[in-house]
């Protein structure tokens, strides 16, 4: 069953079940082999190992069906199996904000919930927000500040950007900056995500 | 050959203005795919052993736990089977998932063979088998026979912790093995090029039948140069199965073992004469580059001291090695002399903007700190350190800094221009988030008078061009000026066409918003892809290398900050930095500042957050996540004002200076502002306490 998990309790429950997997003997259908790349709403391209549950998810509008082990967290699921890898991997442990989606209107990290979790739920990433050739207002601000280096980080800072905006399109920057107190960069790009949210808020926001 | 310039940023379309990253619409919305983000199928996921030890010795290993676990696909030993620091690889898998990996690495059964270990440089520093050979360097008179004349003399012990790269993207790595003797590799590298050898060797293939491919990437700060040792891991993984194989380290991993800044225990004793003159130097310094190499910190920086003995010894110890950090050794020689030439000014009560003019022979930097003193509003600094009984209090202060890299190193460029007005630039350099594959296509588009959408920029592969590895500030100054060599080739060859078809003079051309038109007669005109259409078949195809002339190295730098303490509390609030940089000729106004800014809020973590703390008892790290080993946040961020000191019409790398300097100065705006010198980093409360007391 689909619950919601909080972030503090998500950690441990997280860390218990990947620890205790090394109980679960896993096997895997022999030979499988898959040699064209898959479309990104195809079927995952992993062996199915042992326990593995079919997991609906919705991302960006779009129904998948996975098969998966329990213990896959929604952004292993996200990044690995559905190619969706605008969401981060860098800490594993929600303290960076990288993996930052938005389910059902609010932030999580997708690092700290696990993709069983996840069903039922309306889940939104960068992918689902613009294109390179259609970008929302905050991607198009993001760019044009030159809020980004690496831009590793990115995706986390325009999902939390977007959300705040969609809460309140009118959000100050004492507001933006503490939406984004979950995320961290490390090339130091603050300043400019922070000019480029109220940019975009003061032009229409997270549309 | 005609003599190549820079372009004129008053008349340029691009250069010297502000163009937002052409890589940035792939990279807000997950189109850009990174290291991490490969997927291949079939792709097989590979997980390190480590050791747990500090100083061990592995006595017998037993994978058979892990290879006959269901959906381990191969298993992988020829690793050093002793491990000199907690972290060390002792062994790999390759499995179907992550999460099966994972199960596989714990089933690995290990002995070992546990030794003593030294995590600390204190601790090492008293055993003379730990500590390596000393550098030593004297000029002038010996300081000791001076102190006694001198006006006023500090002595004191100053203190930098190890601090991490803390790379966003992990290390690591996709290799694609093909039969039998092929291999594409995706690699988070600041050196695509320089990387090749290595995985070839690996492999055991020729170096031209490897494929190093790193389109973007999440952050190096110097860590990210080899593959190392997950790239033999990887390596040896896809060649044992044919799969391909995908090893990006864990977090953990990244922290305990992709390399580190080494720490400085720094004990000094100076002088200065009346009138503000440095006349007296002696330094020792001890720094742990753990079980690497130590490079040596400058000393006495950016000064000349005319009488100075100075010491250093790199301390062995088991922990992490380290590797090249942003401006290697300068954020400890600068928080150095910088608390040192405050201290000794405050002690005289002089102003330190000066003490700083006269003791630095750089006329940029002179200008430097008066444009940033004026800026930052320093006459309303605390003219009495720590005056009041405010709660909070407000000071400034000021440091500054000297990159001596960045000289432009010899890269190659193709420039291809289709009979279909097509144009495309390649060189294989990498873009580590500095702006690289923005200029390569900005210099192309400005000298072919096209916009920029019209020029197809390559980049982040070894098949292209050769270009050198991102180190040292190197990169703009050796990869500008070969594309600029090329494109004013490509140029001068389209006009040749042009002259002859327009019957004109090719030196009365000139190309502009996709036309090419006589200067003198601009009715006398055709449109850049009616002259591509008239090139011979296969158009134009030439290379650039770079050109010394259009690069220098070196640049100067000054910072100011103005911090407000909490008394109450010890915290150290950042209000407002203003970062003053030599920038030589600036490709892309944007993405410079970038780099300040960015440069600046490294300088104030490692001033008031970063530490790596090792547990002596274990041996191991106690901080390798991202919630203890702190770093700053969007509510600490103060308001940076970036300004591009542009002094001549050379190209010069900016990619480390200004991380260096930001720390010292903020440790003289505390000073400042309270009164009390740390001269402990980071600058916590409870040292602020500590310090503060101790000067009651």
């Amino acid at each position: 069953m689909p619950k919601e998990e909080s972030q503090t309790n998500g950690f441990s429950r997280r860390q218990f079940i990947r620890v205790s997997g090394a109980a679960v003997a896993a096997s895997t259908v022999a030979g499988t082999i898959i040699s064209a790349k898959p479309k990104p709403d195809a079927a995952p391209t992993v062996p199915a190992a042992q326990g593995a549950i079919d997991v609906t998810l919705k991302v960006n509008g779009k129904t998948h069906t996975l098969n998966v082990q329990p213990r896959v967290t929604l952004l292993d699921a996200l990044r690995e199996r559905l190619e969706i890898t605008g969401p981060k991997r860098i800490c594993d442990r929600g303290s960076c904000g990288g993996c930052t989606v938005i389910k059902d209107g609010k932030t999580v990290y997708a690092c700290m919930m696990l993709a069983v979790d996840a069903q039922n739920s309306d889940i939104l990433t960068v992918e689902g927000m613009g294109t390179p050739e259609n970008m929302s207002v905050v991607q198009a601000k993001f760019v044009e500040h030159d809020a980004l280096m690496c831009g590793f980080c990115t995706p986390g800072f325009v999902t939390s950007v977007h959300a705040v905006l969609e809460k309140n399109p009118n959000a100050t920057d004492a507001e933006i900056r503490r939406a984004c107190a979950g995320n961290i960069c490390r090339c130091g790009t603050f300043n400019r995500v922070f000019e480029a949210a109220v940019a975009a808020a003061k032009a229409g926001g997270s549309a | 050959m005609q003599d190549v310039r820079w372009n004129d940023p008053e008349s340029s379309r691009y250069l010297g203005k502000s163009v937002p990253r052409l890589d940035g619409p792939g990279k807000v919305t997950g189109n850009a795919k990174y290291t991490f983000d490969i997927v291949l199928p079939g792709m097989l996921h590979a997980k390190v052993l480590r050791s747990p030890h500090a100083n061990a010795r592995v006595a017998n290993l037993d994978v058979s736990g892990a290879r006959n676990m269901p959906g381990v696909r191969a298993v992988f030993t020829d690793l050093p089977q002793t491990a000199r620091f907690a972290g060390a690889e002792i062994a790999a898998v390759a499995a179907d998932t992550e999460e099966i990996a994972r199960d596989a690495i714990r089933a690995i059964k290990v002995q070992w063979e546990v030794e003593p270990h030294v995590v600390s440089t204190r601790r090492g520093m008293r055993d003379s088998a730990r500590v390596g050979r000393p550098r030593e360097a004297t000029r002038g008179q010996d300081p000791d026979t001076l102190w006694s004349s001198a006006a006023a003399v500090i002595e004191a012990e100053y203190y930098c912790p190890v601090r991490e790269h803390l790379s966003l993207e992990t290390h690591g790595l996709v290799v694609q093995w093909q039969e039998p003797d092929r291999a594409t590799v995706w690699l988070s590298t600041q050196a695509v090029h320089g990387s090749r050898g290595e995985l070839a060797g690996a492999l055991g293939i020729p170096q031209q039948n490897v494929e190093v491919i790193c389109e973007v990437m999440g952050g190096g700060f110097g860590s990210k140069f080899g593959p190392g040792v997950e790239g033999r891991i990887a390596s040896a993984l896809s060649k044992m199965t044919g799969k391909p194989v995908k090893l990006m380290l864990e977090r953990y991993d990244e922290q305990v073992a992709s390399g580190n800044a080494p720490d400085a225990l720094m004990r000094v004793k100076a002088a200065m004469s009346a009138d503000g003159k440095l006349l007296a130097f002696d330094s020792q310094i001890w720094g742990t580059p753990g079980n690497g190499n130590n490079s040596g910190i400058p000393m006495p920086y950016i000064y000349t001291v005319p009488n100075q003995k100075t010491w250093q010894a790199g301390v062995s110890t088991n922990t992490g090695g380290a590797r090249a950090w942003r401006a290697p050794n300068c954020p400890p020689a600068s928080f150095l002399m910088e608390s040192v030439v405050d201290e000794l000014a405050n002690k005289l009560g002089l102003d330190p903007v000066k003490v700083r003019q006269i003791n630095q022979g750089s006329e940029i930097r002179t200008k430097q700190l008066e444009l940033g003193a004026q800026m930052i509003g320093w006459e309303n600094r605390n003219k009495t350190p720590g005056a009041g009984s405010a709660r909070y209090k407000r000071g400034m202060g000021c440091a500054v800094a000297q990159w001596g890299g960045g000289m432009g190193q010899p890269c190659n460029c193709d420039v291809k221009i289709g009979n279909d007005g097509s144009v495309y630039v390649g060189i294989g350099t990498q873009d580590l988030g500095t702006g690289t594959r923005t200029y390569v296509a900005t210099i192309v588009a400005e000298d072919l008078g096209l916009p920029l959408s019209r020029v197809r920029a390559d980049i982040g592969r070894s098949s292209l061009p050769f270009a050198t590895g991102s180190g040292g500030s190197v990169t703009s100054p050796s990869v500008a000026p070969a594309v600029k060599d090329a494109s004013m080739k490509a140029q001068v060859r389209l006009l040749e066409t042009a002259a002859t078809l327009m019957s004109a003079q090719a030196s009365d051309l000139e190309l502009r918003d996709g036309k090419i038109a006589s200067k003198s007669n601009p009715s006398n005109a055709m449109t850049f892809d009616q002259v591509c259409a008239k090139l011979p078949p296969g158009g134009i195809a030439v290379s650039g290398t770079t050109l010394a002339s259009l690069q220098q190295g070196g640049v100067a730098g000054a910072q100011f900050v103005e911090v407000e303490v909490d008394t109450w509390t010890g915290k150290i609030q950042p209000i407002k930095v203003v970062a003053v940089q030599d920038c030589g000729y600036v490709l892309n106004k944007l993405t410079a500042e970038s780099q300040l800014i960015g440069g600046v809020i490294q300088g104030l973590c490692m001033a008031l957050l970063e530490d790596r703390k090792m547990d002596e008892p274990t041996g191991r790290m106690l901080n390798p996540n991202m919630e203890m080993y702190k770093v700053i946040g969007s509510l600490e961020v103060p308001e940076i004002i970036p300004v591009l000191y542009e002094t001549h019409d050379k190209v010069a790398g900016i990619g480390e200076p200004a991380v260096i300097p930001a720390a010292a100065a903020c440790v003289n705006a505390v000073y400042n502002a309270t009164g009390v010198r740390l001269r402990t980093l980071p600058m916590t409360p409870k040292r602020w306490f500590e310090a503060m007391e101790a000067t009651q």
